[in-house]
């Protein structure tokens, strides 16, 4: 059975609508799995931490299973000791996202998170030795190489993971963009990431929406949306499908995915409830169809 | 004391002989195909031409340093380990890698190469970088250029293997090995098909009023004032709008190449054991000019001279330049 899956939240929102949000997740999404804790920024931390634990006991009496992310950039201290913490957790799964993760870690069991760049199969093979059971692979693999990744992780008895809603993740960096819109540097941000739940976005100088800015990550303005795609994704032997979340009706959005995958409603009608849900921002599918990130390619049947 | 090596771009055999001549310790290139991160047309080697490559290099006690550092799309893995059979049957001197079953395939079949972890790998802790030299025997990192030189010093007291740093070139701002922001605009992957900001996606539209865009897969990267000089639409280096500024501003970068001329003491008292020269796609006129300056400079500091640092300075003349990340936390 294709488990659902939520991801870990990209962007800088406040405590309270982190507790609001996940509290109507753990008791009405139909979800299997969701993934807690910073990813993008150190600073952020601190902020929603606190409430980690209630948290976590919420989303497991709502029937959730609960793995806590680790950071993708991993240079400062802070960031150093704040991964080092994470992976020796052994009350929950841990999902690495930086290679400075897996050596603390060891061989000891761990999921592979999307910025870990598991693209062959070789690479996954490798990860498994070392204690890998579970591989969320990169945003950008295409169809072609998600089948071959997956079936030889199958094999080896690995979950693998595919993320199938929200805006993908097109780079990082050391320098926050968030900042630097709005003249400062890093270390003197003043949090103002909070201001857009969504992402920063950016449009070309002829005014076309391009891409979302959010601290030192830079995302796509479109949501990838891989709704019509969910049966071949199963039929190839991804076990796990994440949906990123976003500052939209993220139950609705999950309960459109569960409907397809249980073959309650068509994905064409699912598909259109969706459309209602996300406002103006484009949906994208062109990583798995090989083609650019951005496109929108109609199901090929 | 730092060694100070001088690792040195050849696109082209005939550029490589160039930097060989012009005092490289070391020369860095690739394939003509998706294994390497400059997968450009009209760049790189065939086989035979590395042959002689490497027989030249050597010829020169210069070494040759083959990138295999992208990172291999599932079902197309034999693509890069027949690169490094062919890359050790030719006698390259190491391999730079960055995906960790081409790092596992070399380091088990030929486990007396020497393996270097590319910039694409990331690897910007003691505890990442240790990781590769644990597992893969990696003997050198090259860091990403992200690091301030405190920062630099503090990561070599705790490595157990060599850093190279990059020290003139283009100034790459994103994580690299993270960044798909080109497939996202092209269908081209930067990591999986070693291509960034493709040529053949290029277009410059002059307009009515004198102005010019340029546009990469149809999308507007920079807008261009008639006084103005058009530079490559590479996306990080473009102008954006964003809803709260009033004017379309470079949101990541200015169009600025690295230059750590100024900082080339100081990076050698931090231990830094190798400096890489950036531009497999340049030139052999800028790669003599640029060689030969940093090998007079890093020999005159070395010993104890003092070198002529504004020559190096005037080699980007007319293109702005940064030290990016390495002299201050402020430009994050």
């Amino acid at each position: 059975m294709t488990k659902l899956t939520l991801g870990p939240i990209a962007y800088h929102w406040s405590a309270e609508t982190r507790r609001d949000f996940y509290a109507r997740i753990a008791d009405e999404a139909p979800l299997d799995e969701v993934y807690l804790g910073e990813v993008i920024c150190s600073k952020r931390a601190p902020f929603h931490e606190p409430d980690l634990p209630d948290t976590i006991a919420r989303l497991e009496r709502g029937g959730k299973k609960v793995v806590l992310s680790s950071l993708a950039e991993v240079m400062l201290k802070r960031e150093r000791k704040a991964t080092e913490d994470l992976v020796a957790l052994e009350s929950h799964e841990v999902e690495i996202n930086n290679a400075a993760g897996l050596l603390a870690r060891g061989k000891c069991p761990h999921r592979i998170g999307p910025f870990m760049n598991a693209y062959n199969e070789a690479a996954i093979t490798w990860m498994a030795g070392r204690g890998a059971r579970h591989i969320c692979l990169p945003t950008e693999l295409p169809v072609q190489s998600i089948r071959i990744a997956a079936q030889v992780a199958r094999e080896l008895g690995l979950g693998v993971e595919v993320q199938v809603f929200g805006r993908a993740s097109l780079a990082v960096s050391a320098r926050c963009y968030h900042a630097r819109a709005h003249g400062r540097t890093k270390d003197n941000c003043q949090f103002v990431c909070e201001l857009d739940m969504d992402g920063m976005p950016l449009g070309t100088v002829d005014g076309k929406p391009i891409l979302r800015v959010n601290g030192i990550q830079t995302q796509s303005e479109s949501y990838v949306c891989l709704l019509a795609e969910t049966g071949q994704l199963a039929a190839d032997g991804v076990s796990h499908l994440r949906l990123m979340p976003q500052a939209i009706d993220m139950v609705a959005v999950a309960q459109a995915f569960r409907a397809v995958l249980d073959g309650a409603m068509p994905a064409e009608e699912a598909g259109a409830s969706l459309r209602d849900l996300c406002g103006t921002a484009p949906f994208s599918n062109g990583f798995y169809h090989g083609t650019a990130g951005h496109e929108f390619v109609a199901e090929v049947r | 004391m730092s060694p100070g090596e001088l690792i040195c771009p050849a696109g082209t055999p005939a550029a490589l002989r160039t930097a060989v001549d012009a005092g490289a310790d070391a020369v860095y290139c690739g394939f003509q195909n998706a294994t390497n991160a400059r997968n450009f047309p009209g760049l790189n080697f065939t086989p035979d031409e590395l042959a002689s490559a490497v027989a030249y290099a050597h010829s020169k006690a210069a070494k040759v340093l083959l990138a295999l550092n992208t990172y291999p799309p599932a079902g197309k893995v034999d693509l890069w380990r027949s690169a490094a059979d062919t890359g050790a049957r030719l006698g390259v001197d190491a391999f730079i890698v960055a995906d960790m079953g081409v790092a596992d395939y070399i380091a088990r079949t030929y486990p007396d190469m020497r393996l270097h972890l590319s910039v694409q790998a990331a690897a910007s802790s003691p505890e990442a970088i240790r990781y590769y030299c644990e597992n893969f025997g990696v003997k050198r990192v090259v860091l990403p250029r992200i690091l301030t030189i405190p920062e630099i010093r503090a990561i070599r007291k705790e490595i157990p293997c060599e850093i190279e740093t990059f020290i003139f070139g283009n100034h790459g701002l994103m994580v690299e090995g993270r960044c798909s922001l080109t497939n996202y605009l092209t269908g081209q992957s930067t990591n999986m098909d070693g291509v960034c900001s493709p040529a053949s996606d290029v277009e410059f539209i002059r307009h009515g009023d004198g102005t010019m865009s340029s546009r990469l897969a149809g999308f507007s990267i920079d807008c261009f004032g008639c006084g103005e000089k058009a530079g490559y639409p590479t996306i990080c280096k473009g102008r954006y709008t964003a809803p709260h500024r009033s004017d379309p501003y470079y949101a990541f970068e200015e169009p600025v190449s690295l230059n750590l001329a100024r900082l080339l003491p100081e990076l050698i008292d931090a231990g830094v054991h190798a400096f890489k020269i950036e531009g497999r796609q340049r030139s052999k006129s800028y790669v003599r000019s640029v060689v030969s300056a940093f090998r007079t400079a890093v020999d005159d500091i070395r010993a104890g001279r003092p070198a002529n640092i504004t020559d190096l300075v005037a080699l980007t003349e007319g293109q702005k330049q940064t030290q990016g990340a390495f002299a201050s936390k402020k430009w994050r």
